[in-house]
């Protein structure tokens, strides 16, 4: 998020897109709410009418992958509205000529055939946003998950680049993160082309810091996504693999596909809390502690980083991650002794300067937005206050691609997928707690009442539903609040996995599986 | 309207039709098309509805104008049509026998109408008989004419103060509200009349809609209000139907819409159906279920004036304070102020019920003594028998006691005896009448319509009911007076809305006047015989003729004698329904 | 600014604030039960009653802004009997069990009636008395002890958009119930829970695990989207009994299903105790997607046996170093947790990158 979260409040206008936001991150969805309350507009763009739909001055159903040609016809809208801000692209931006010309043919017309929304819904978003100069975008994975999802967020940068709606306070770009510390485990390095703080692999002086401040040589290639990791497993290239509380054998798209390579891995470890499908396969299982049995720092999605505190000790012989890491380091070769995950976070905040003004003893009560580069730095709320990193930023033409995989007469739906409210991810954590199970621990797919009826499907009755890659048994649930022609499934269910169906084409630039698009038919 | 030599005049209040007013219509209709006449309706003779005229009692009431002579027939029933159609109608020669006598006339001899002028008079679904009379001329001046600040001046000067019970300045209302700058404001018509036996403002939009309607036009335009709500009941079905179509054919002649009478002023007024719940006559929980919530009320400050529907100022008067306004304007606010006392300008309409000879509805000048409205209106008691207290404000108000029966009837000096004007019930309670009795029967009332939002309301008034309830009973303890009381004052003191704040009114008023029959109850006496528990039932041997008629209607077969033989009822059988009392003709049953 | 007195006290407010609120700020103790600070003013419980000067009867404080040359009395011995006579009234209509209540010692009306030394009550009579019958399996609704107060009402529609309760009846018999007294079957974010001041609205799963006397509170963070609330969890005896989050915190203490009632799997059976090695090959047996919970739990002995922590990790680094051997530090990757601590990441790509010796590093930020 370039925002925090506080700033929502005071929002003028609020557009969510591709975000089921009341169900996946329902506390961000009460500070909404709250805006809403004085009078803030709210625009939501999703093709489920998802539970913020009812607060929302507008509604846009677009079909599932078709976000860049509505985003761009809403910027097509604000230019010929003269609702753009010059000084923010003269001053700001750059390449805008170009881009301005990218999309010319994207005018309310075209892009209403393409979305299906209608075009005056189209003007009406984009009238509503561009004149405002405290806009909001939110948007998670329906905007990510996609064959073109990079595009799909430079489509909503340039949106915000048009009207200035960034770095000041109460307008931005604000990606919600899916999971509780996501933005840490970027933020720590645990992504394959760059070190600590996104700082890159192959740039010496980088690789040099890194090499003095642990001791040792370091690699300068660039290493493998991990959805590349399976594709290099299933070659056989990749040979071992150390699995540190993650759970691909549910998470990841096309799960035989998945099986397989994963079957082909000389070596596997997993550590987790408890036994996951992925972890059945590994050759050694490790027992870690969770969340409450442990010390350390979550980042939020707002870059706020928060204490986590030990309340019970872990069950039987389990440990804490970072001794296990720690004590398999030593018997590497390679001493770690850290007596506190504190000394740890000291250690990674010497390494990244965004992060060095933060101390435990500072987040005691309340935690601090990175960057904070200083101790005495009250940190960042919101960022590029005083202009972006690179200077000024440019613009970037985007065009529509349609997505991988589109229906045709042998799979005629679009199924899409994703979470709701009550479980969480994989459920390894959710679908353990009895009340949650009680209440939504059953698989479903939804079901526009018109397919259902046509199909002669009834709620509540066990479907088929087939992919080329492998096909489910599920209860359908009947619903209007799926559009005609598109399937939902949440993707929690392991015994009826949405993941078994789901296509694996990724996004070619950040490599992210379209888990939003993918064609399927449905039998009784 | 048609030049006609006949004028039929049928009351069609919800009274008159349940009297029969339609049939009786009908059988006009017929008899006139029957005779062949030249009288026939539309034609010659003109018959049309009329609202109420008061009398209820005597419904079907009809008036007959012949050549401009007025006679008015009571009880009128379909089978006494024909005779009057030929003798009056056709021979120009009054039905003498069922013409209305001295007590119809002395009903109406002390009253004042201003509000009530024209209802029974006009046919309140005929816009232009209301038009007729000068309806809508005091809006079309006002509109073309006055500025909001001098009809706002007018009603000042006229002294006209709400009618709904609580008698705030009109005038003042309507200045607090257009002295706030928001663009939007509305204009509330409170038609939620509640008060169990109360019937005044069903009575008003009834019998003449417009004239609240032309009240809501000339408050609109003073306040600067465009949107409009009368707030009425479910249970006045035909109120509702009237003010529809008053309402429909108001815009269709141009005084409700857009750019009315061609001046730059818009403003209209939408139906809102209320469903029956006491507490929304109180304006901020009407306001709430206006907005589609639970009729609720919320705290004042603030007071709708400032922060009503929607959040916006809003103004709420009531049914009769509004038809008041268009009189005001047409006559003057001296016309106004010069009737009633000093600080109770005008005239006040009352439901006059209970133990009186002629009950039903009244308008009296303000500070006309009691006495007058229950003797010489009302004619005195049922039965001529002796007068024990008036009540008077509905579930809020308190009683007046015979002794106090000169107590001028206005704001200020009901409340000083310790009971309230209220939106206008008045009862009329004889010797037969148990007080505590009555208190329980209030406190069942709004106990059962507390909104359930306040302690105090919810809980206390239901601790209230439960003492009373024991002390009908024969159950009272001591002390218990003396904690109705402490709860009672807590109570008012505590309670969010008026509701609650004067719900304990009905016990305080009666334990002042007659804490002597509270006292007799936690002895073991009802002195009314009105409390069962309390009662004994005995035969007294010099009327009993030994007849049997006792023992056959005993349902507990407590009654024991033999034929022609003094009979005898056991105390300890007997469950104290009454039905020997009730069956014995000669009066040897005794309840005591 | 609005200035005013309360108690005599000048105060400078600015406009629109309450006297409550004004009170509050300068430390003037006034007793409320149906306030709450982030939900609007409802008035109903009469406690915060006050007197000002001019007007005839008590206003409540919660309801009535500050205004210019205000004079408020918080406390008299008339207001103090009418705050005890409304405790009395609801105490009245209250089941008075606080000795097998869960609320006990976390309870505003038990504390009030404290204070307020109610031990007789004059007000005796019908008490209200439901059936506790509400199949949702995560908040019991014992409506027994509701007061009315109508915060749970309030920060369903406020707060939480839901409305899937509210005010039904009338008088006496007024209850707060979904439409039409059907099982509660809402987003059960428990935000209702959390502001009930009496024992009405309570976690199912919280029953007899212990009351406020015997359990610790730790401040943390909740573990699962990304919107970091911040929690308490509420532990006696090693285990985690209930999750709570306070009203000073960011999240001004909503969260939601998962993080107010999704805790229990951390004292699952399930949970892994002992390092693990594999016994048969890894083309037989493997989990699969048609596993279900059991199935896997039940799989776990025949395709491992326990180990020491010693012989595990000496296992994996043996191995670790003869693939690095054989095929390069290239042919080995990692997979990280964005479930883990940042620390426990930090650690990791370090141990990946320094002891490992490759870049083959990443998580499920994709996913």
């Amino acid at each position: 998020m370039t925002n925090s979260i506080r700033e929502i409040e005071g929002m003028e206008v609020i557009f969510v897109i591709g975000s089921n936001t009341k169900e996946t991150h329902p506390v961000i969805a009460n500070m909404m709410l709250k805006a809403l309350h004085k009078g803030t507009k709210l625009i939501v763009a999703d093709p489920r009418r998802v539970p913020l739909v009812r607060f929302s001055e507008i509604f846009l159903r677009l079909k599932p992958g078709t976000d860049v040609a509505l985003l761009n016809g809403m910027a097509h809208v604000i230019l010929k509205e003269g609702l753009h801000n010059d000084e923010f692209i003269n001053e700001r931006t750059e390449g805008f000529d170009e881009w301005e010309k990218s999309i010319e043919t994207f005018t309310p017309h075209n892009a209403s055939k393409i979305t299906g929304i209608p075009e005056e819904e189209i003007i009406k978003a984009a009238k509503l946003y561009g004149g405002s100069r405290k806009a909001g975008i939110f948007y998670t994975m329906g905007i990510t998950q996609h064959t073109h999802g990079t595009d799909n967020v430079n489509a909503i940068a340039n949106l915000a680049l048009i009207t200035g709606n960034i770095g000041r306070e109460h307008t931005g770009i604000n990606p919600l993160r899916g999971q509780n510390n996501v933005q840490g485990a970027c933020d720590a390095g645990c992504l394959p082309n760059v070190y600590p703080g996104y700082q890159r692999v192959d740039m010496p002086m980088v690789k040099k810091k890194f090499e003095d401040a642990w001791g040792v040589r370091l690699s300068d290639k660039e290493g493998l996504k991990s959805t590349e990791m399976v594709e290099s497993a299933f070659k056989g290239k990749l040979k071992a693999l150390y699995v540190l509380g993650e759970n691909p054998m549910l998470t990841d798209p096309n799960i035989e596909h998945t099986r397989k390579a994963l079957a082909k891995l000389e070596f596997m470890v997993v550590q987790d809390i408890f036994l996951t499908e992925t972890a059945a396969l590994a050759d050694v299982v490790l027992p870690a502690a969770c969340f409450a049995e442990k010390n350390g720092t979550f980042i939020n999605t707002e870059r706020k980083v928060q204490l986590v505190r030990k309340a019970v000790e872990p069950p039987g012989d389990a440990k804490e991650d970072s001794r296990i890491i720690a004590e398999l380091s030593n018997r590497i070769g390679y001493p770690m002794r850290y007596s506190s995950a504190e000394e740890i976070s000291e250690e990674l905040g010497s390494l990244w300067p965004a992060l060095s003004g933060i101390s435990y003893s500072r987040i005691r009560a309340n935690g601090i937005h990175w960057p904070c580069p200083t101790k005495d730095h009250p940190g960042t709320e919101y960022l590029y206050k005083a202009g972006f990193p690179r200077g000024k930023v440019s613009f970037t033409p985007v065009k529509y691609v349609p997505p991988a995989e589109v229906t045709d007469n042998d799979y005629p739906f679009i199924l899409t997928t994703g979470r709701n409210l009550f479980q969480y991810h994989g459920g390894s954590m959710t679908r353990r707690v009895a009340p949650i199970e009680k209440h939504a621990g059953e698989p479903y797919v939804e079901i526009n009442t018109e397919d259902a009826k046509k199909a002669g499907i009834k709620d509540g009755e066990k479907i088929k539903v087939t992919s080329r890659r492998g096909q489910i048994e599920i209860k359908a649930r009947v619903t209007d609040r799926i559009s005609s022609g598109v399937l939902f499934i949440p993707m929690h269910y392991r015994e009826a996995a949405a993941n078994m169906i789901t296509t694996d084409a990724l996004d070619p630039h950040a490599k992210t599986p379209e888990f939003k698009v993918c064609a399927v038919k449905i039998e009784k | 309207m048609k030049p006609t030599n006949t004028v039929i005049k049928v009351c069609m209040g919800t009274g008159g039709i349940a009297a029969g007013g339609s049939e009786v219509m009908d059988a006009f209709r017929t008899e006139l098309d029957a005779s062949g006449i030249e009288a026939t309706v539309e034609k010659n003779c003109l018959m049309h509805k009329v609202g109420c005229r008061g009398l209820c009692a005597k419904d079907v009431l009809v008036d007959v104008i012949v050549k401009g002579q007025k006679t008015t027939y009571q009880y009128v029933k379909p089978e006494m049509i024909s005779r009057i159609v030929k003798e009056h109608i056709i021979e120009n020669n009054p039905v003498t026998d069922w013409v209305v006598g001295d007590d119809y006339h002395n009903f109406h001899k002390k009253q004042l109408k201003v509000v009530l002028s024209d209802c029974g008079a006009i046919d309140p679904e005929d816009i232009d008989a209301y038009i007729a009379g000068k309806g809508y001329e005091a809006a079309r001046k006002v509109l073309t004419s006055s500025a909001p600040e001098d009809v706002i001046g007018i009603i000042k000067a006229s002294g006209l103060r709400g009618r709904g019970g609580a008698g705030f300045p009109t005038g003042v209302k309507w200045e607090a509200a257009m002295k706030q700058a928001s663009r939007q404001k509305y204009m509330i018509c409170n038609a939620d009349e509640g008060d169990p036996g109360a019937f005044m403002d069903r009575s008003v939009i009834e019998g003449n809609p417009h004239a609240v309607i032309e009240g809501m036009i000339i408050g609109a335009y003073s306040i600067g209000a465009d949107k409009g709500y009368v707030y009425i009941r479910a249970e006045y079905p035909l109120a509702v139907e009237r003010l529809r179509k008053a309402l429909s054919d108001a815009r269709t002649r141009g005084f409700l819409g857009k750019d009315i009478l061609g001046t730059k002023f818009s403003f209209d007024i939408k139906v809102k159906l209320g469903a029956g719940a006491f507490v929304c006559g109180e304006e901020t929980a009407l306001i709430a279920s206006i907005e589609g919530q639970r009729g609720m009320p919320r705290a004042k400050p603030p007071f709708p004036v400032y922060s009503g529907l929607w959040g916006k100022p809003t103004v709420i008067n009531n049914v009769e304070t509004l038809a008041n306004v268009p009189y005001i304007i047409r006559n003057g606010a001296q016309w106004f102020s010069s009737f009633g006392t000093e600080k109770s300008k005008g005239t006040k309409v009352f439901a006059l019920t209970g133990k009186i000879k002629n009950s039903g509805l009244i308008e009296v000048p303000m500070g006309i003594p009691l006495r007058e409205i229950i003797y010489d209106i009302g004619g005195g008691i049922e039965g001529n028998r002796a007068l024990k207290a008036v009540q008077t404000g509905g579930p809020s108000g308190g009683c007046i006691p015979a002794e106090m029966l000169d107590t001028p009837v206005d704001f200020e000096s009901l409340a000083k005896v310790g009971s309230i004007v209220g939106s206008g019930g008045m009862v009329v309670l004889d010797e037969d009448n148990c007080m505590v009795n009555m208190a329980q029967y209030f406190l069942q009332f709004t106990q059962m319509e507390s909104c359930g939002k306040c302690v105090p309301c919810r809980i206390g008034t239901k601790r209230l009911l439960e003492i009373l309830e024991r002390i009908t009973k024969g159950k009272g303890k001591e002390g218990d007076i003396e904690l109705l009381e402490k709860l009672s004052a807590d109570i008012k003191d505590a309670s969010l809305c008026g509701l609650g704040q004067t719900a304990p009114n009905p016990i305080l008023s009666t334990i002042k006047y007659f804490r002597d029959e509270y006292e007799a109850h936690l002895k073991g006496k009802c002195p009314a015989a009105v409390c069962k528990e309390l009662l004994t039932y005995y035969i007294l041997e010099e009327f009993c003729n030994g007849c049997g008629a006792c023992l056959r209607a005993c349902p507990a077969k407590a009654i024991t004698g033999e034929k022609k033989k003094l009979h005898k009822i056991d105390p300890a059988l007997c469950i104290k329904c009454g039905a020997c009392f009730d069956v014995c003709k000669f009066k040897a049953v005794k309840k005591v | 600014m609005v200035t005013l007195t309360i108690d005599g006290k000048n105060i400078a407010m600015p406009e629109g604030t309450t006297v409550l609120d004004a009170a509050r700020m300068f430390n003037i103790e006034i007793p409320t039960l149906c306030h709450h600070p982030k939900l609007t003013p409802f008035g109903g419980c009469r406690l915060c009653i006050v007197e000002v000067k001019g007007v005839p009867r008590p206003l409540t404080s919660c309801t009535t802004p500050v205004s210019e040359g205000m004079e408020v009395t918080t406390s008299t011995p008339a207001l103090e009997d009418l705050r005890k006579t409304m405790l009395e009234l609801i105490l009245s209509d209250h089941p008075n069990d606080c000795m097998v209540c869960e609320k006990a010692g976390d309870c505003t009306l038990q504390e009030l009636a404290y204070f307020y030394g109610i031990r007789e009550n004059r007000f005796g009579g019908e008490r209200r008395i439901y059936e506790k019958k509400d199949g949702n399996p995560f908040i019991e609704r014992d409506m027994g002890k509701c007061i009315l107060c109508g915060r749970c009402v309030k920060v369903c529609d406020e707060i939480q958009g839901v409305g899937a309760i509210d005010f039904a009846y009338r008088g006496f018999k007024s209850k707060i119930c979904p439409t039409f007294e059907k099982d509660l079957d809402c987003e059960f974010c428990g935000q209702c829970v959390a502001v009930c001041p009496t024992g009405a609205l309570t976690g199912k799963m919280w029953q007899l695990r212990g009351r406020q006397k015997d359990i610790k509170g730790i401040d943390t963070t909740c573990p699962y989207c990304g919107t970091g609330c911040n929690l308490t969890l509420h532990v006696r005896q090693n285990e985690v009994v209930r999750v709570t989050s306070k009203e000073d915190t960011w999240n001004e203490g909503w969260l939601c299903a998962k993080g107010r009632f999704g805790y229990s799997f951390i004292n699952s059976p399930d949970r892994l105790t002992k390092p693990l090695i594999r016994i048969v090959t890894r083309d037989k047996g493997q989990g699969t997607s048609k596993n279900n919970d059991s199935s896997l739990v039940t799989c776990r002995s025949s395709l491992f046996r326990e180990a020491s922590w010693d012989e595990a990790l000496d296992y994996i680094a043996a191995k670790l170093k003869e693939i690095k051997e054989r095929h390069g530090a290239d042919s080995i990757a990692g997979l990280s947790s964005a479930r883990c601590t940042t620390e426990e990441n930090y650690l990791f790509q370090k141990f990946m990158r320094a002891a490992v010796g490759t870049n083959n590093v990443d998580h499920c930020a994709r996913l």
